[in-house]
């Protein structure tokens, strides 16, 4: 008796469950960095519109390592059930496969495609003193052996690593190289004038371009930032090739079911619609996609692509 | 009179009840979770910074700065009641700390601590306000060769300061240094000595180390001999320093204030070595360098200033430059920007009234701890007589928590109980495991500077030599070490860390 009222009892929950409405509790945002990082913020602005359009918390959480891979392996591996979703980003689900040969995860393979978010411009700056009026001195410079010009950058596999590595070999040029362990410290001593330049995300750099501690000779963009308006875009400045933006886009495990996609992308349309959602994302200097970029085919089409770009690029300094 | 004004304005700011009320829980909650032996404010912090997102970033900074220094005030008391401290700038305070509170002297340890940390504090406010971008330029003529001689300087300290045989502080300090080269080289993006484990290819989590090797062992050590519980201190005593005793830290807490305060403006941790420094200039300029690690309330309150004051100037980097010199640091530019405020040169311009509030909120969050903590004392004491079985267990699971929340990665719980097992073999083998964390600490650092400086240099090593203040520091830290093995200033040194 007792054996099968507890069967009745069970079914009548599972039921319920079944019936409710997705979300019917709290969803869980894995942000593969530490909290406070550009994709961190671009989660939590995100995340804050779909709590309050699902009526849902949409938590994040912060699982950092590996350059954003051990977050988004963990991602990959959940329950395809809409509670799960990620915050991808270009160096996980683009730079990823090429560096790390023991990824356990196919970016474009095991994921289910929610949309793209965000794209954080990248800038190319200088020490403040760097003998160069604008870019094409600059190009002029690093590409100029016996000016011994000094590159640095964030560490193997990060943002600033990576933009700053297809630039050189969009430039054919070698600098000397100093590896720093994050933005902070590499940015530390570009403003102290140890080293010569760097590559990074505007969000990283605006304020010390706009203190004038640091110069930025192009931003990676077809269109100027709002955020620094006298920055040239690498096409104004004489480098059209060099177009890159480390791009934030949510995923899901693979096999979401396709009312929940529907609903998670319509939601993600109408966040990049929504006016207070917009203006914080602006003012991190994000460049946010038109409707016809925020479509899942469009993400997949985006996801491979940069695969198929990043690899020959970063191969040479693939993990063995 | 610009500098008048714009304090005035940061108190006009931070006096504002809601702030005032932020700043007192900030304290209250920060020295709550940090009186937790092995929690430290990293821990802390970041277990507590939900609780900010609430509040408007004003506030919320105010607050976190709360968190950090109820955090650092919390583990000085853990260190001297317990001698489990709770962060590597507490270990120098548990060597004295916990020999005065053996001598039923707790009392007194604690409020020269929260006395000389709010002198110190006092001092480091003045300083930020007046000076802090001025001297943020000093800062950066610091390359990577002169952070490399600023390192190997801080590992010389660091053996000499260690208790028994050089010996046996050298095989530590490079244990530490080799824990520090697990995990992803920097330059070549390879793995290094992980074996294999996925989980260690960004090495070894400095608050996974330091709860393994102080928080765990400590409990396994009291484990084995639950009747002599080195933490079990039967009296606090008094908790106000005798005039005498004001008298002989007077020097010594001035000392520390200056050079907490300056090595806290380096970026790239330098308020680490404020303690040790302190302690170590102490111990020299003694009558009586012997009572030393047996006690001595200057041992205690030097280092204790030099903690507070470094633990306040660190501010300077990244209030005036958006770059944070440490860890908690980091911790405050991700709560920042998590408000939507950049941090950088604008901030000081841009928002004035929260600069400057948050700058005045930190005299305030100075005098609150002394306010809360000189009466709780007694609350925290008997927080700590609970009965061990009771105790290690809460202990346990907190520290199990802490140490999962901060990456949200099982693993870090595993590490921590494997470190835990090894700190306890090394007390068994007399081994000191603070010089292992600092040069864990310092390690990770060193290779950083050093491999930076010689890419920039294209491989010269003439690089030290060439510049003025690297070859000062790196001739320095000879001197130092020289000045450990020594025969007779050895001789003299092991008579001083006798027990």
């Amino acid at each position: 008796m007792k054996r099968v009222l507890s069967l009745l009892v069970l079914s009548l929950v599972s039921g319920i469950a079944a019936a409710q409405p997705y979300p019917s509790r709290p969803v869980t945002i894995i942000v593969p960095f530490a909290a406070g990082g550009p994709t961190d913020i671009i989660a939590r602005i995100s995340g804050e519109y779909f709590s309050k359009a699902l009526g849902q918390q949409f938590v994040v959480e912060n699982v950092a390592g590996a350059g954003g891979t051990t977050g988004i392996t963990r991602g990959a591996q959940a329950k395809p059930d809409g509670y799960t979703i990620m915050m991808g980003h270009m160096g996980t689900h683009g730079a990823a496969p090429a560096l790390y040969a023991n990824l356990k995860y196919d970016p474009a393979k095991d994921f289910t495609p929610i949309g793209l978010v965000a794209g954080t411009p990248i800038l190319i700056v200088a020490r403040k003193d760097f003998p160069a009026a604008n870019l094409k001195e600059f190009i002029a410079k690093v590409k100029d052996p016996a000016a011994k010009v000094k590159q640095a950058h964030a560490g193997v596999g990060s943002v600033s690593f990576t933009t700053c590595t297809l630039l050189t070999s969009q430039l054919g040029a070698k600098s000397i190289v100093a590896a720093y362990r994050g933005t902070g410290p590499a940015l530390n001593d570009l403003v102290g004038g140890q080293v010569d330049y760097m590559c990074d995300q505007i969000v990283n750099l605006v304020e010390q371009v706009k203190g004038g501690s640091i110069r930025a000779y192009a931003i990676a963009t077809p269109q100027r930032s709002p955020a620094l308006p006298d920055v040239p875009t690498t096409k104004e400045a004489g480098l059209p090739g060099y177009q890159v933006s480390a791009w934030n886009a949510l995923f899901a495990p693979k096999g979401l079911p396709k009312e929940i996609h529907a609903r998670l992308n319509d939601t993600l349309v109408k966040a990049l619609d929504d006016d207070a959602t917009r203006k914080r994302l602006l003012e991190l200097g994000s460049v946010i996609p038109e409707r016809a970029g925020r479509s899942p085919e469009a993400l997949q089409k985006l996801v491979e692509s940069e695969v198929a770009r990043w690899n020959p690029i970063l191969k040479p300094f693939a993990q063995q | 009179m610009e500098f008048l004004a714009n304090l005035s304005l940061g108190f006009a700011t931070a006096l504002s009840p809601m702030n005032v009320f932020l700043a007192f829980v900030g304290c209250f909650v920060g020295t709550m979770v940090g009186v937790l032996p092995g929690v430290g404010p990293i821990a802390t912090i970041a277990m507590l910074m939900p609780l900010t997102l609430k509040v408007d970033p004003t506030g919320a900074l105010i607050m976190l700065a709360g968190i950090y220094y109820g955090a650092q005030y919390g583990g000085s008391t853990t260190a001297i009641l317990l001698n489990i401290p709770g962060e590597v700038t507490a270990v120098v305070t548990a060597l004295d700390g916990h020999e005065m509170a053996k001598k039923g002297q707790a009392g007194a340890a604690l409020g020269i601590a929260a006395l000389g940390s709010f002198f110190a504090g006092t001092v480091a406010t003045l300083i930020i306000a007046a000076i802090g971008a001025p001297l943020t330029r000093l800062a950066l003529l610091f390359g990577p060769a002169e952070y490399f001689g600023l390192m190997v300087f801080g590992l010389g300290l660091a053996i000499v300061l260690a208790r028994g045989s050089v010996l046996k502080a050298v095989i530590m300090v490079v244990l530490g240094l080799l824990l520090s080269t697990v995990g992803t080289d920097l330059e070549t993006g390879q793995d290094r000595l992980t074996l294999g484990i996925g989980e260690l290819s960004d090495g070894v989590d400095f608050a996974v180390l330091a709860m393994g090797v102080f928080g765990i062992a400590e409990i396994l050590r009291n484990l084995e001999n639950p009747e002599s519980r080195s933490g079990a201190i039967a009296q606090i005593g008094r908790l106000l320093p005798t005039r005498e005793e004001l008298r002989r830290c007077f020097g010594p807490i001035l000392r520390a204030t200056g050079i907490g305060s300056v090595l806290g403006i380096l970026p790239g941790n330098g308020a680490v070595l404020g303690p040790f420094a302190s302690y170590a200039v102490e111990k020299k300029l003694a009558r009586d360098p012997s009572r030393f690690g047996k006690g001595a309330i200057e041992g205690v309150a030097g280092p204790e200033s030099a903690n507070n004051a470094g633990a306040q100037t660190s501010f300077i980097p990244l209030l005036t430059l958006g770059i944070p010199p440490n860890a908690v640091m980091a911790l405050m530019v991700g709560a920042m920007t998590i408000h939507g405020l950049i941090p950088g040169p604008q901030v000081m311009t841009k928002h004035p009234t929260l600069f400057w509030g948050m700058i005045a909120s930190m005299w305030i969050g100075n005098l609150f701890l002394l306010i809360i903590n000189l009466p709780l004392i007694g609350l925290w004491v008997r927080l700590l007589k609970v009965p061990y079985r009771l105790m290690f267990t809460t202990i346990l699971v907190f520290c199990a928590i802490g140490i999962y929340s901060i990456n949200n990665n099982p693993y870090d719980v595993y590490f921590t109980a494997f470190f835990g097992l090894a700190g306890y073999v090394f007390i068994k083998l007399g081994l000191e495991p603070a010089p292992m964390l600092l040069g864990f600490v310092l390690g990770r650092l060193m290779e950083e500077k050093l491999r930076q400086a010689l890419a920039l240099s294209e491989g010269s090593f003439m690089t030290f030599v060439e510049r003025p203040v690297a070859a000062g520091l790196l001739v320095l830290a000879g001197a130092v070490m020289l000045i450990a093995v020594l025969p007779a200033v050895s001789r003299s040194r092991e008579k001083a860390f006798q027990e």
